[in-house]
């Protein structure tokens, strides 16, 4: 056996894919457990990071220059970027990043295109259309993305809709689909440039009448299309790493997307195809008024109540409220109440979004019950504080059909005797809606940043009975 | 060379594979989940790194550069979100 360096290093490169491919699969199924997912996330980093120093083994030093400018001009400023940035962005953070990777993988059927073009090379059919197949999906994925990412980030108002949009994206991801199975007939530049074009175009398109709590569905299913697509890229490069960690997301990103759509109780297509949010009641349709509250009034509706629920939404998250929220549920039972925070399953921009935000404010784990649970337990509920949370508790849900968030599953917030909405503005939520809960007889609103609002509470529950408790 | 049959095995298997780890995951860690897997599809960098060092042509080196970047930003980006939320979970666990 000759164990030159020319063989000896493609099958030392293979042997660490294989190793970074296990330790993709164990990180991912640690990632699963709260006890062990900081060990698993490590783990994918250790296999990230072996499969590229592998792959310079086996790229022999060509455009070494351009790949090391490349990789440092991706990892610096994401980086410092995903270092720095605060905990509430983290969603279209998450985002921004699995467009990246969907952009990847097209970039990378792209190149492989336009070599066959310049080399005359003629690659399999199998090859073509898994190149082209795969630039579909990431592209999609990529363009869909940075528009999910600049809604959730605020930089786009909420949704954009037009009468036959839906006939309007099917033709052209139809004509998209066309251009795709003509490369697969015969690759020619133009066409491959269209292609392309058209591909960033319906992923825009399939994004953006799409609003509210269905966001989060959305990033996952991206999340899934940039593994299938890097998986599909992967065979064209004849890479088993991609194929498998990409397959793994793909198919995981697909189970994972199903629980949060069968949560929010809309099947995938529902939330893709229904134009969701916007529309539905307006304020004048709604009987009664919103009544607002002044902090003493609340606080003392807190001091007489046995068992307070706490229903925390985004707007907790944005006035980062978690902390002086928990110290207000801290001073409420030393007065010896019961307390609780229910967690709509996606509540926030994500689902886990708010137990993440509770945890790192030290809430035990076993006073967040999830909405199954703690719906009955509204009935017996004398003050229900609802803090940032608008949509998930909107009984419009339950009642109006023509809704367009009808047949969400909601916090029955309404049955609580009392209920404190802790919220900036009389504005809708982030889907557009108007909340008939708002305008209910037991409902008060106290108008206030949350963290305020929370600190206000405390020291008027103090001013009460002098702090102590009894 | 891995070819048709052989290629369909992997991808079938991989798929199971994905749907299996993660079939009985509790709520509070489906964002992490979802980061972390986003942070696993990074690995098309190594893809895109091949791409560009077979790419001869001005264009091929613009689209791997491109590649290369985004792929990175893709991996770097997706653990520093994700270990960042996970280290949540241990400090809570402190108090």
């Amino acid at each position: 056996m000759n164990l030159d360096m020319a063989t000896l290093l493609p099958n030392i490169a293979k042997a660490s894919y294989l190793i970074a491919a296990v330790l993709f699969i164990l990180g991912i199924k640690r990632m699963a457990s709260p006890v062990t997912a900081r060990k698993g996330i490590v783990q994918a980093g250790i296999g990230m990071v072996l499969a590229t120093l592998a792959t310079f083994a086996i790229t022999g030093g060509h455009n070494l220059g351009l790949i090391v400018g490349a990789i440092a001009l991706g990892v610096i400023p994401t980086w410092l970027w995903g270092k720095k940035v605060a905990m509430t962005d983290m969603p279209q953070m998450v985002a921004l990043f699995n467009g990246m990777g969907g952009g990847s993988a097209a970039a990378i059927g792209a190149g492989e295109m336009i070599k066959f073009v310049h080399t005359g090379a003629v690659p399999s059919k199998t090859t073509l259309v898994l190149a082209v197949v795969g630039a579909l999906i990431g592209a999609i994925s990529m363009s869909g993305s940075v528009i999910a990412w600049a809604k959730l980030d605020g930089r786009m108002d909420k949704r954009f809709t037009f009468p036959g949009q839906q006939y309007f994206n099917l033709l052209v991801f139809i004509v998209t689909v066309g251009l795709g199975a003509m490369l697969v007939m015969k690759l020619e530049v133009p066409v491959i440039v269209a292609f392309f074009a058209l591909a960033l175009l319906v992923g825009v398109l399939m994004t953006l009448p799409i609003g509210g709590a269905d966001m989060p569905v959305v990033i996952s299913l991206y999340n899934a299309f940039t593994g299938l697509a890097v998986a599909f890229e992967g065979y064209v490069m004849q890479i088993e790493a991609l194929i498998i960690a990409g397959m793994v997301v793909g198919a995981a990103g697909m189970l994972l997307t199903q629980l949060m759509a069968k949560a929010m109780n809309r099947p995938i297509s529902g939330v893709l195809f229904s134009n969701f949010g916007g529309g539905g009641q307006s304020a004048a349709d709604i009987k009664g008024s919103m009544k607002p509250i002044e902090p003493s009034d609340a606080a003392s509706l807190l001091y007489m109540a046995d068992k307070v629920v706490i229903v925390p939404g985004y707007g907790m998250a944005v006035a980062q409220a978690q902390h002086k929220i928990w110290e207000l549920c801290k001073q409420l039972r030393e007065r010896g109440k019961e307390i609780k925070f229910a967690i709509h399953p996606v509540a926030g921009r994500m689902p886990g979004h708010m137990n993440v935000l509770l945890a790192e404010a030290g809430v035990p784990y076993d006073l967040i019950v999830d909405m199954d649970e703690i719906n009955p337990e509204f009935a017996t509920t004398d003050v229900a504080i609802v803090i940032g949370a608008n949509d998930v508790v909107n009984p419009v849900a339950k009642t109006d059909k023509s809704s367009p968030i009808y047949g969400m599953p909601i916090l029955d917030v309404a049955n609580a005797r009392q209920v404190i909405v802790i919220k900036r503005g009389k504005g809708a939520g982030f889907a557009g809606i108007e909340n008939a809960l708002f305008y209910q007889d037991n409902c008060k609103m106290l108008y206030a940043d949350g963290q305020a609002a929370a600190a206000s509470l405390s020291t008027e529950l103090k001013a009460i009975d002098g702090g102590g408790g009894h | 060379m891995i070819d048709g049959f052989l290629a369909l095995y992997i991808f079938l298997l991989a798929a199971f594979t994905g749907h299996e780890i993660i079939s009985r995951v509790p709520v509070i860690l489906h964002t992490p989940l979802m980061s972390g897997s986003n942070f696993v599809h990074g690995i098309v960098l190594v893809g895109a790194m091949v791409a560009l060092a077979h790419a001869d042509t001005p264009i091929g080196k613009v689209i791997g550069f491109i590649g290369v970047a985004l792929g990175a930003g893709n991996a770097a980006g997706g653990y520093v979100v994700t270990e960042r939320m996970l280290d949540m979970f241990k400090s809570s666990k402190g108090k």
